[in-house]
This record gives structure tokens, C-alpha cells and sequence, in this order.
């Protein structure tokens, strides 16, 4: 392990911007912290934290110069591998039929992204096994996962909404990153220990002042994760979890959250595992050009449940069963884990707070009232 | 192009005249509207009017008085595709909240001679007098979705216009959420999409300018209006906008005056 200065930290985003990157990182940005282009670590939100609960966000100032003391923000790194809008193809008339144009090759030029969180490197790694894997490999998503350089963070204090511990994702990144920084701040001392996970990774090293870090400076950074583990606001007991909620498929609280649920989509946009779309065709007016737009869609919405002969889920309780249990228990049986990596997000951005913690745990609750009657 | 230019006429009732400006507004697509179709009644663009029947007849405005529901009677039978335009046409519009209140009242206080005014009790949507084959929403309109209807229909294909929230469509441009991160009223959860979410982008709550959304709860959401800060007068007044007369905002803003 290694340890780097804050002053020469920039070494790092001089060297991604020498190699061709589009920096990506966390800026204050309309009262919150969301992902734009960079170039310099000045643009970091330097002395910024963020206070979360359901329904709930705001950025304050955090009283010290620590670049990365808030938690994850509105926007998650799913808009860049698997952006809102994208155009398929376009398709141009000819004779009786039509000819398509390609999609466009790869998106260049590369990112990187900086202070992706541990619960944010789960989500992307949920998110390769649904775009990357098997017969229907997603070519767009591929391509620049593929070429993303990963600056993760350790996080040093647990957000509001924040369960990462409970579903065994953070606080702290074990491994899908090229470089992990985690902040230490100790009197006027403001450094970042450097793990290295890849190749590219050890060469980014490289290009800053690093120097081998001493044992202090190590167990200093451990306090950081243990910090952060601490601190987390939520929690979601997931012994039996999926097995519990397929049970209670009929459950009451399902009519209870729908009195409350607004069926107004946030929680599955914000969701950085959420990967539904729908596909657009547009045409002009002569219908001689024709694209075909792929869109973010959530299992919220009425269309994407109209089949012919009518639609599957009419009710906002069958719409939010379906979400959370996609999430929470159908998940491990389609894909080994559950899709939930307690980022919060789907909590903060609610408009009416509705937690996934609270509502697993009452039908948990009921469950275990009921057996133990 | 189909060979024989289909036939468009716009029509009017109480309105403003925004909505069917949104086509004027169309400058660059409306040249190519007019290639592909005859515009064969227009007033706003065009004295020229070519007597029916039409392929597609676009109204705007509400209905108001015993005239316009003889009026969108014969118009009924006159167009193969009616096309309702904006809040007044498939709402009532903002005239509607006369419908809280004695009409004559009004014209009394208005006119010097009221007995000359010949008007209905409520302000009602074209699709209370006559069917509808599709309704768009908006005040105005949003002049991309009425480009999206027409090509559709000279296209033979489903329009494609979500009636989802207008969250979505924060979410999708990567606007921020007033009401999370600002706590600003905001309707956009009950809102059916349709502006680009327009005003949260401008840091302002949405107001509801296309009518309620596909399934609309706007009870759970004026929970969260009340604990915002809100008390019941402002919540009713969030309701009765351009869509107040439609079912879901009128339930709620009812519930809130009792
Ligand atoms: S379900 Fe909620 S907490 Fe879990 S990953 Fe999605 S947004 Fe985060
Ligand atoms: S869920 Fe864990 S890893 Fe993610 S932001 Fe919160 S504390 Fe950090
Ligand atoms: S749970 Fe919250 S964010 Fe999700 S659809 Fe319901 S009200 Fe909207
Ligand atoms: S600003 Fe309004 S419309 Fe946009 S996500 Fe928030 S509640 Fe929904």
C-alpha cells in the first residue's frame, strides 16, 4: 500500500488526462452532489458533506477540507455505461424495405471515473453480469465498461440512507477498482492511501509522488472504514430474506405501501442495479428515416407491463411488489445475489421517503410474529 | 408520402390560441407538415378553408356554451381522427374553475346586459360531449408531441407519448429533485410527462400543466405538501391549475376545501 499528499494527488488527474480520459467526478452542482467532467482536483467538492433520510437531501458544509466526506448523490455511474437516451440504429427506405445504418463504433474517448464508492463498484459489477454476459452482451455498455479507469474511495462516514454493511457491499472496496484512495486527515497531515487493483492501476501510482505507506498510516485508514461502518443510517436484516417475501406474496403491507407509493418511477432511476428500457421508434414525416431509441423504463410505468390483451400489473401495489421483490428476492434466484447493494439512493430520492428497509423488515416482522404464533 | 395528401383542419373553442400556435411555432417541421398533409382548415395560418370531411381534425379549447356542443357535434362527423389539444380541450382548462361557482354570478358582474350571454354551468373537456380518438396534453401542448401524433398518423404508427410522471423525465435529463433536495411543492410525481420536466430544470416545482399521470396518487403526495409547509388553501390552489376540472386534481383539491 501506498500513501500520496493531497498536493500530489493532481499527479493522478494529470496523468489520466495525458492518457486520454474524460475525468469524471462528484461536483456541487444545483444543491447536490452529482457527476460532471473534471480535469482538476480543485473542482472536487472540497469541504462539502451531504445529509440524507427518506425523501430527505441536502449538501452543507462539512467544517474541514476533506475532498470526498459525503456519500453517494443523486446521479450514479449507470447514466454513463447505460445512458437515459441512446439511439440504436437508423434505418433509411429503400425500395419496398429498409436499410440500416450501424450504430456508431465504440463511444470514444474513455472515462474515468472518480470516487466510485463500494456499494457503487457492487452495482457496476451487478450491472456486467446483466450487459456483459451471455448470448445478448450489450455491445455500448461493454465498450466503455471495458476502457473505465475506477478511482474508488473508501467512504469515511456512513450516510443517512446508507446500508452497505447489511448487504456485505462497503464501506470499504475490495476489489473492481484500478485505484482505491481513502482519505486520511490527521492535524494539518492531508493524504490518501492508495490501493492498487490493476495493472493500469499500478502505472497511474506511478505518475503521482506515492511512497510505500508506513503502519500508522494503515491502521489510520482502517479507522476511516470502521468510521464509516458505524455510521450507517440504515440496516436490512437479510437472513431468509428472499424466501421470506416470496411467502408473503398476499401480504397486507403491499396494500399499505401502495396508499403511499406514487408510482412516480424515482426509486428505480436513481437505483444504480436498475436496468430496464424500453425501445422508441421515430420516424419523420415522409417516413423515409426511421431511428430506433433504446430508454431508461421502470417497472413503475404502466407500458412496460401492456402486453397484448391488456397489461399485467395494473395496481401501484403489484408495481412496487414486482420492484422489490425483483430486488430483494427474485434476484438470488436469477443471478446468485440480490440486486439491492444499499447504496440508499432509492430511500433519499423518493419523494414520499418510502424505505426498503423499513417495508422489508415489517414484512419480516409479520413473518415472524405469524410462526411464532 | 401517401398519394393523396390527407385533409387537417384545426378547430377552436374557449381557449387562448397557445396551443395552436404550438404548430406555427413548429417553424422548420411545419413546412414539412404542410408537404405531407392539406391543411384545410386554419384559421390562425391561413383564410383558406376546404369544406370537409377531414382526415384528421385537431381541437383546441373547452366547451363552454350550447353552440359548442352543437358545433363539436358536427366537427365529430366531419373528422376521421379527432385530435383534442391541450389542458382546455381535454380538461376544461383554467376557465374550469368557474365550475366551483354560480356561472351567472359571473356574467352578471362581467356584463352590462348578461342576458345576452348564453353559457353552460361548467367549462368540460371535448371528450364529455363527443369520442375522442386521442387527447394530448399539455398548456400548451409540447409542439414535439403534436408533431409525434400527426407523423404517427400519416405513418400508420403508434404515437409515442408516455403517460408516466414527470419524475421520469427529471431523472432522465439528470435534473436534480426540488422537492428532495430543495423541499419545493412540486407535482411532478402526479403529473403525467410531457414538458421535458421544464421547470424543476429551472428549480421550480411542476405545476401540473398536463394533467394527472397514468395512475396519480395525489393523496400520498399532498401528505408530503402538507409536511413541506403547506397548508390545506395551498394545496388546493397547487391543484386547481390548467387541469383543476380533471378527475384525479379535482378529487384532491375537493378533499382539501371540505
Ligand atoms: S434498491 Fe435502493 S438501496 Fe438498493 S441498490 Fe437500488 S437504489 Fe440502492
Ligand atoms: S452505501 Fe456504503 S459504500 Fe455506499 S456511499 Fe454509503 S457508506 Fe459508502
Ligand atoms: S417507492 Fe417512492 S420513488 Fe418509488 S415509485 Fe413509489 S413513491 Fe416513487
Ligand atoms: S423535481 Fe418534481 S418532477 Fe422532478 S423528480 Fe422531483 S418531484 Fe418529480
Amino acid at each position: 500500500m501506498y500513501v500520496v499528499e493531497l498536493n500530489d494527488l493532481q499527479g493522478l488527474f494529470t496523468a489520466l488526462s495525458q492518457q486520454g480520459y474524460t475525468i469524471i467526478g462528484p461536483q456541487v452542482r444545483n444543491g447536490a452532489l452529482t457527476f460532471d467532467r473534471m480535469t482538476s482536483v480543485d473542482e472536487l467538492p472540497r469541504g462539502w458533506t451531504d445529509h440524507q433520510d427518506g425523501g430527505m437531501y441536502s449538501i452543507a458544509r462539512s467544517g474541514d477540507d476533506a475532498l470526498f466526506s459525503y456519500t453517494v448523490g443523486p446521479h450514479s455511474w449507470k447514466r454513463f455505461l447505460f445512458p437515459a437516451r441512446l439511439r440504436l440504429f437508423a434505418a433509411r427506405r429503400e425500395g419496398k424495405g429498409f436499410a440500416v445504418d450501424p450504430p456508431a463504433a465504440t463511444p470514444a474517448p474513455p472515462y474515468a471515473f472518480i470516487g466510485v464508492r463500494a456499494c457503487e463498484l457492487a452495482a457496476l459489477d451487478l450491472q456486467d453480469r446483466i450487459f456483459m454476459s451471455g448470448q445478448y452482451a450489450d455491445a455500448h455498455y461493454t465498450a466503455i465498461r471495458s476502457s473505465a479507469f475506477i478511482v474508488a474511495v473508501n467512504c469515511g462516514r456512513g450516510g443517512g440512507t446508507c446500508f452497505c454493511s447489511s448487504m456485505g457491499t462497503g464501506p470499504k472496496a475490495r476489489d473492481g477498482f484500478d485505484l482505491a484512495l481513502t482519505e486520511i486527515m490527521d492535524g494539518e497531515r492531508h493524504a490518501f492511501l492508495i490501493e492498487t487493483g490493476s495493472s493500469r492501476g499500478k502505472d497511474a501510482r506511478a505518475a503521482m509522488q506515492a511512497r510505500e505507506a508506513d503502519p500508522s498510516e494503515i491502521a489510520r485508514a482502517a479507522a476511516v472504514s470502521r468510521a464509516a461502518e458505524s455510521t450507517m443510517g440504515r440496516a436490512l436484516d437479510t437472513s431468509g430474506l428472499a424466501g421470506i417475501l416470496a411467502e408473503n406474496f398476499e401480504h397486507q403491507r403491499w396494500d399499505d405501501i401502495a396508499k403511499r407509493c406514487l408510482a412516480c418511477a424515482n426509486c428505480t432511476m436513481v437505483c444504480p442495479t436498475c436496468f430496464c428500457s424500453t425501445v422508441e421508434d421515430v420516424t419523420d414525416l415522409t417516413g423515409d428515416h426511421a431511428e430506433r431509441w433504446r430508454r431508461w423504463d421502470s417497472c413503475f410505468t404502466s407500458d412496460f407491463t401492456r402486453v397484448a390483451g391488456g397489461n399485467i400489473r395494473m395496481s401501484t401495489r403489484t408495481r412496487y411488489r414486482q420492484w422489490m421483490m425483483h430486488k430483494l428476492s427474485h434476484w438470488v434466484e436469477q443471478f446468485g445475489s440480490t440486486g439491492c447493494v444499499g447504496c440508499g439512493r432509492c430511500i433519499t430520492w423518493c419523494p414520499v421517503g418510502i424505505d426498503i428497509t423499513a417495508e422489508a423488515a415489517a414484512i419480516r416482522g409479520a413473518n415472524v410474529a405469524t410462526t411464532n404464533g | 408520402m401517401p398519394a393523396k395528401r390527407p385533409k387537417v383542419a384545426v378547430f377552436k373553442f374557449a381557449s387562448c390560441d397557445g396551443c395552436q400556435l404550438s404548430l406555427l411555432d413548429a417553424e422548420d417541421q411545419l413546412l414539412a407538415v404542410a408537404g405531407a398533409v392539406e391543411i384545410a382548415n386554419f384559421p390562425e395560418a391561413s383564410r383558406r378553408i376546404v369544406k370537409g370531411p377531414y382526415d384528421i381534425g385537431l381541437v383546441e379549447g373547452s366547451i363552454t356554451t350550447p353552440h359548442d356542443v352543437e358545433r363539436i357535434r358536427e366537427i365529430r362527423k366531419e373528422c376521421r381522427f379527432l385530435l383534442t389539444i391541450g389542458a382546455c380541450a381535454t380538461a376544461g382548462g383554467i376557465q374550469a374553475l368557474r365550475n366551483w361557482k354560480d356561472v351567472k354570478e359571473y356574467t352578471r358582474l362581467v356584463y352590462a346586459s348578461p342576458e345576452y350571454i348564453s353559457t353552460l354551468d361548467r367549462s368540460m373537456p371535448v371528450g364529455s360531449y363527443v369520442h375522442v380518438d386521442f387527447e394530448l396534453r399539455g398548456c400548451p401542448i409540447n409542439k414535439a408531441q403534436l408533431l409525434e401524433v400527426v407523423n404517427a398518423a400519416l405513418n400508420k404508427r403508434k404515437p409515442t407519448i408516455p403517460t408516466h410522471s414527470v419524475c421520469m423525465e427529471c431523472k432522465l435529463r439528470g435534473t436534480v429533485c426540488v422537492l428532495v433536495a430543495k423541499q419545493i411543492p412540486c407535482l411532478g410525481p402526479v403529473t403525467q410527462a410531457g414538458c421535458g420536466a421544464l421547470c424543476p430544470s429551472y428549480d421550480r416545482g411542476c405545476y401540473g400543466c398536463f394533467g394527472p399521470m397514468e395512475n396519480p396518487n395525489p393523496p400520498a403526495l399532498s401528505k408530503r405538501l402538507v409536511a413541506l409547509g403547506c397548508d390545506r388553501r395551498d394545496v388546493v390552489l397547487m391543484y386547481r391549475g390548467f387541469n383543476a376540472y380533471a378527475e384525479a386534481f379535482r378529487k384532491e383539491s375537493d378533499a382539501h376545501e371540505k
